[in-house]
């Protein structure tokens, strides 16, 4: 996305995004008036040093007979005394503006996570982690960003520039006007400057993603570069996306002291012309050496604010539009949504499966599965077969409802999978994906995930019955072996057998396994499988599998080609069919298999 | 100590708890590392902190020249009722003038700073990108994949934040030791003001920024945590979803969102009470200026201009003091941040190479391995004692099982990680004798899970190394793995951009690109970790049979299970438990090694039994079942 492309997007409606905002986050508006008033009371605090001085000066130390000192103490004592309340209220529009909004943000970045995972898993796919992770961290931090410091200093700003206009106003509309007139075009300096620094600070994020994916690879990347000795070229790209980076960060620095500059000429042009109008209207005996005193004090707190309120608007634009990225993904209706309170529950017993004329196409894309119409009997064991991209994978999504069909349904004991509440269908029908993804934690730790009840003892039970138990045993700290990040520390294999026997313990009555075992060696895999006929009887099971093995030991075959299916039956039945795709797959199996 | 946490922290990825943090010492180190920084970039450093001082000194100057204009233009003309336009004129000039000298030495404070700060960042990420390059696997393997990214990023950023506020805090030092001269300079009795005024004013920044800076620390601390946690759990999503935990991963990331809240309203209390005091205690001195001014004009101890004057002194002065807020308020992150750059700096265990290089050929080379052990926990063996041999332009099956080390195998015979004892030798010599490009155009690793660049296809393969033959030599490569026909249907054939770790490609063919990639460097050595597991059978008998048929034959070394795959291999080496169990023919094999003839005959026992089991009553499963047991 180019900058400018940016810039008008969220120039669409920031005040929209405000509402949305605020409506999402009901708890923002807790106190909201209590916490104003204190801001209220804390800026008329910031108008006590110039009304000092001008008291003290004209009435104080000007007056005819020779300096009051007792009159400028007591002006002294009344403004240090307005201090100290500021002092206090200033405090406590703070703490409660930090108690609210970090409440409601932790709040919202809780319901945002939920969210995200209520989401289909095609949408989840659709993003990278880190752009989901960003909706949660980075950018609920802008939008407390924007509220404490933004939000309250734009409030206090306006307070600030109402506070010394009226101040002015008392001691000389003249001169108040004039600081008016010369310090209005700062606002439509200041905005112009502001938006080039945007665009500028558009550029810095494009470039820090660049980079971060340079040197992402140069970590996880490490042995590949390793091996084919090619650091040189990592380390090229490296530089050249830091340099990059850094000549964006230096550009829109450059931007940014040129913005900031701005309100000190402005400051230089106000004083002056204050000067020049205070002098003569002095002279002409409308103003006294006070009041002209404290309008060189004036000036700049009326210049300050508006530049500072400036800069914080175009500043909110940022956070307005971080507050935008998750108030879409709050606002994406999930579309495999859960029936809630509206469904059903899985009916108790074994569980069929029924597919009746089911198609399926990923958005934009062509036909995956097209007339998919087949029944599964309940504790049946029925195995997917195919070629790759032959629907497969497609099937079990639907089948498990990570995906909704296109058209047809998909029925679990006569109900329609839509119908069926989260809460049943989750735990009546569990799927191991192909890449069996571990949480950094220790063996036990990510079992207890699918079954947080189960103690040690009965853990080793279920590893045992799936004839894991010697493998257990040889790991140096048993089941309270850490896995690694991403379950990095075992192997590919060993990490696929903790994912099955995870999904083990849920104790499912539809089991899908998606190729779940592809990385393990074949006799553990015979083992495993031969394991799981005898514990998931009983239960319906599909298997996904490029291994043949497994066709040739279950009830039924089902065989995947081009999205639809194209034979089905046992295995004994199928391999005898001469031409047919399953015979020529298993041909190629045996022939890879089996002595040659 | 610090660097203990610290060193744990990266050494086993555990979290750094706020506790353990010492809070000594830790200005006189962070005021170290800002030290290190200045000798690194002292040219800029100088013009900046010039910039700063002539900025400051200008802000003096500001308070004078207003104190002058009430003085000498508003209080006469007042008086008088007539306006000295020359004066005014002046003032004009002066004021505007003024302004340009201040937005001057701005620029000059500003983008000094920044330019340093950002040369800084520039040139630790390339230092700690280097170590990341040039640090053994083995390193690599023992490090989190997200604490090394926050190395080269946010800790690095962290480091030199404090760079920025530098130049304008120095220059505050020097404005507040002139302010204090002027103020002596003008009245003593004002100047007592001041003398009091400051250092309260100072005492009090050093004070917040001490009571700060653990609270920030544990406020990124958690930040980092809410953001792991979240980034584990989407990474996680299919499971997550799968096992319908959404609800527990809701309340685990709860816990930490929650913790996040406490700490920041922690923070936000802090600043709350030092903000409000930080604007209020200079007007606070200009009110006592003002009573004080009273009561020595009444003895003609000062004028009208100098009380003006250094009431505008405090004012001037109240922002630029939080400058060294700015700077005490970063040190703690900074030291934290730096001491983990630090860390991989002067991490060793370098793998050095050596200068060897084999002679120049084109014939298969030798690999041996001899007496090799290899652990990558202490007293957890991964192997022990491995000795086999794969002959010049022989194919030889590492076979086992899950788990028992082949991977391993793998990694030493490309020296990816170093034996413990033992050696691995190419062509008779060391590998650790060899040089770096020598032992890389020497052999070739296809790993078991593929790696592929965010790049194109070509550079995917070719990785910019001199192949020779170009584009041919790629699709040569791409058509011996099987990847020559999806890669000519994709749109942009060799230029398709495949994405942040070839998102855009399935897993089979991720893993023919790698195939490819290792084929077309024409190397001398093969080493295939279960590199077709996500590949389909048909593919794969063809990828075996186009490696065979080579005209640029390789000694392989090919970590298999599949039977086509072993009949390949002119030798079978089995490996268990990490140790070479047996080696040989495997018609040799399959009738003296049990463990072996149970491994790879697994899928015709299978069928044996089911064969066997037709002939049972289906009821009778249990029976099927032990006898089974009995067969194994």
């Amino acid at each position: 996305m180019t900058a400018v492309d940016t810039a008008i997007e969220d120039r669409v409606s920031p005040w929209q995004t405000l509402k949305r905002g605020l409506a999402l986050s009901p708890e923002l508006r807790t106190g909201l008036a209590g916490t104003l008033l204190l801001a209220i009371v804390s800026t008329v605090g910031r108008g006590v040093v110039p009304v000092a001085i001008q008291q003290g000066i004209d009435d104080g130390l000007l007056t005819p007979g020779g300096p009051d000192v007792g009159y400028v103490a007591a002006i002294a004592s009344v403004g240090a005394v307005i201090l100290v309340i500021t002092v206090i209220s200033g405090y406590y529009m703070n703490v409660r503006l930090f108690t609210v909004s970090e409440t409601a943000l932790a709040a919202l970045r809780t319901r945002t996570f939920r969210h995200i995972h209520d989401l289909s898993m095609l949408h989840q796919q659709g993003e990278r982690r880190g752009v989901l992770t960003a909706r949660v961290t980075t950018d609920v931090d802008q939008i407390s960003q924007f509220l404490q410091f933004g939000g309250i200093i734009l409030i206090v700003s306006s307070g600030q520039v109402l506070m010394a206009t009226i101040v002015m106003a008392v001691y000389s509309w003249q001169l108040a006007l004039v600081v008016w007139l010369v310090s209005l075009p700062l606002v439509f300096v200041v905005r112009y400057l502001q938006r080039r620094l945007a665009e500028a600070y558009v550029l810095v994020r494009e470039r820090v993603g660049v980079m971060l994916g340079a040197i992402s690879e140069s970590v996880v990347g490490a042995s590949v570069i390793r091996a084919y000795g090619v650091q040189d070229r990592t380390a090229e790209r490296v530089d050249e996306s830091v340099e990059n980076y850094r000549v964006a960060q230096f550009r829109a620095l450059r931007r940014s002291v040129v913005s900031g500059s701005v309100g000190e000429v402005f400051n230089g042009f106000a004083l002056s012309a204050v000067i020049v109008a205070g002098v003569y209207l002095g002279v002409g005996g409308q103003l006294t050496v006070g009041q002209l005193t404290a309008f060189l004090f004036l000036v700049t707190l009326f210049v300050q604010p508006i530049m500072i309120g400036t800069e914080i608007l175009n500043e909110a634009q940022n956070a307005i539009s971080g507050w935008r990225r998750v108030l879409d993904i709050l606002e994406t209706e999930p579309d495999v949504a859960d029936p809630g309170d509206d469904g059903t529950g899985l009916p108790a017993g074994p569980v069929d499966v029924r597919f009746a004329d089911v198609a399926f196409s990923y958005p934009g894309g062509p036909r995956v599965l097209d007339d998919i119409d087949v029944a599964i009997a309940a504790q049946s064991k029925v195995a997917v077969v195919g070629e790759t991209g032959s629907g497969k994978t497609t099937f079990a999504k639907l089948l498990t409802r990570l995906m909704d069909p296109e058209s047809g349904e998909v029925r679990l004991s006569g109900v329609p999978l839509t119908r069926v509440s989260f809460e049943s269908l989750r735990r009546r029908v569990v799927m191991v994906p192909q890449e069996g993804f571990l949480f950094d934690s220790t063996i036990a730790g990510n079992v207890r995930f699918a079954n947080p009840e189960i103690t040690h003892a009965e853990m080793y039970v279920a590893f045992s019955e799936l004839g894991l138990a010697d493998w257990i045993d040889g790991l140096p700290q048993g089941l309270d072996t850490p896995v690694g990040e991403r379950g990095e520390a075992l192997s590919v294999g060993e990490r696929q057998l903790v994912a099955l026997a995870r999904a083990y313990v849920a104790d499912p009555d539809l089991l899908v396994l998606d190729e779940a075992t592809s990385a393990v060696d074949p006799a553990t895999e015979l083992r495993l499988s031969s394991a799981l006929d005898a514990v998931t009887r009983g239960r319906t099971t599909v298997v996904i599998a490029h291994r043949l093995s497994t066709a040739e030991n279950s009830d039924e075959v089902l065989v995947f080609d081009a999205g639809r299916i194209v034979q089905r039956g046992p295995h004994s039945t199928l391999v005898t069919q001469e031409g047919s795709i399953y015979a020529g797959l298993h041909a190629s199996w045996v022939e890879q298999t089996r002595s040659v | 100590m610090a660097w203990r946490c610290l060193g744990a922290a990266l050494d086993s990825g555990r979290k750094c708890v706020d506790g353990d943090m010492p809070d000594k010492g830790v200005i006189t180190r962070g005021l170290r590392v800002l030290a290190m920084a200045v000798r690194r970039q002292p040219r800029i450093f100088t013009v900046a902190a010039f910039g700063a001082v002539f900025h400051s000194l200008l802000m003096l100057t500001g308070a004078f020249v207003n104190a002058w204009i009430v003085d000498s233009l508003v209080v006469p003309s007042f008086r008088s009722g007539s306006v000295d336009t020359g004066v005014l004129a002046l003032v004009v000039v002066v004021l505007l003038s003024l302004s340009l000298f201040k937005i001057t030495g701005i620029f000059i404070r500003r983008l000094g700073a920044g330019s340093m700060q950002f040369r800084l960042q520039a040139i630790h990420r390339r230092e700690v990108t280097r170590r990341y390059l040039s640090l053994p696997v083995a390193w690599h393997q023992k490090h989190q994949t997200g604490s090394l990214l926050s190395n080269a990023n946010a800790d690095v950023e962290a480091s030199f934040v404090p760079i920025a506020p530098l130049p304008f805090a120095v220059g505050t030092l020097v404005m507040l030791a002139t302010a204090v001269a002027a103020l002596f300079w003008t009245d003593w009795v004002l100047a007592m003001v001041g003398l009091v005024v400051f250092p309260i004013l100072f005492g009090f920044n050093v004070a917040y920024a001490r009571r700060m800076s653990p609270r920030m620390t544990r406020a990124q601390q958690l930040r980092a945590d809410v953001s792991a946690v979240g980034h584990e759990s989407f990474d996680g999503a299919l499971v997550v979803k799968t096992m319908g935990r959404e609800a527990e991963e809701t309340v685990r990331f709860n816990k930490t969102a929650d913790q996040l809240r406490d700490s920041l309203i922690s923070v936000g209390r802090l600043r709350g009470l030092f903000d409000p005091i930080m604007s209020s205690l200079p007007e606070l001195g200009t009110l006592l200026v003002l009573v004080l001014g009273a009561w020595r004009l009444s003895t003609n101890a000062v004028t009208l201009e100098e009380i003006v004057r250094v009431t505008m002194l405090f004012s001037v002065l109240a922002f630029p003091i939080r400058a060294i807020t700015w700077v005490l308020a970063d040190l703690p992150r900074s030291v934290v941040g730096w001491e983990r750059v630090h860390g991989v700096l002067s991490a060793t265990g370098d793998m050095v190479y050596g200068d060897d290089r084999l002679p120049e050929s084109t014939a298969p080379a030798a690999l041996s391995f001899r007496g090799v052990g290899f652990s990558y926990l202490p007293d957890n063996p991964v192997l022990k004692d491995v000795t086999f041999d794969v002959p010049p332009g022989k194919t030889v099956a590492l076979v086992g099982p899950t788990g028992s080390g082949k991977s391993t195998i793998a990694s030493l015979a490309t020296r990816l990680v170093d034996p413990d004892t033992g050696v691995v030798a190419l062509d008779g010599t060391d590998v650790r004798t060899l040089d770096h490009a020598a032992l890389a155009d020497t052999t070739a690793l296809v790993p078991q899970l593929a790696f592929v660049f965010d790049d194109t296809i070509r550079n995917n393969i070719s990785l910019e190394r001199d192949l020779g033959g170009g584009d041919a030599t790629v699709w040569q490569a791409l058509r011996t793995a099987q990847a020559d026909g999806f890669v000519a249907h994709l749109e942009n054939g060799l230029d398709t951009q495949v994405g942040e770790r070839g998102a855009s490609l399935s897993g089979g063919q991720r893993q023919r690109l790698t195939l490819a990639r290792a084929l077309a460097g024409s190397p001398r050595l093969l080493i295939m970790d279960d590199a077709t597991s996500a590949v389909d059978p048909k593919v794969e008998a063809a990828i075996l049979a186009a490696l065979k048929n080579s005209t640029r034959p390789a000694s392989v070394l090919v970590v298999a299970y599949r039977r086509a795959t072993i009949a390949l291999a002119d030798e079978v080496v089995y490996v268990e438990n990490g140790r070479v169990v047996a080696h040989g023919g495997h018609e040799q094999l399959l009738a003296t090694v049990p463990g072996y003839a149970n491994l790879v005959t697994a899928y015709e026992r299978a069928e044996a039994e089911r064969a066997a089991e037709g002939e049972f009553d289906s009821d009778e499963w249990d029976t099927t079942e032990s006898d089974r047991e009995v067969s194994a």
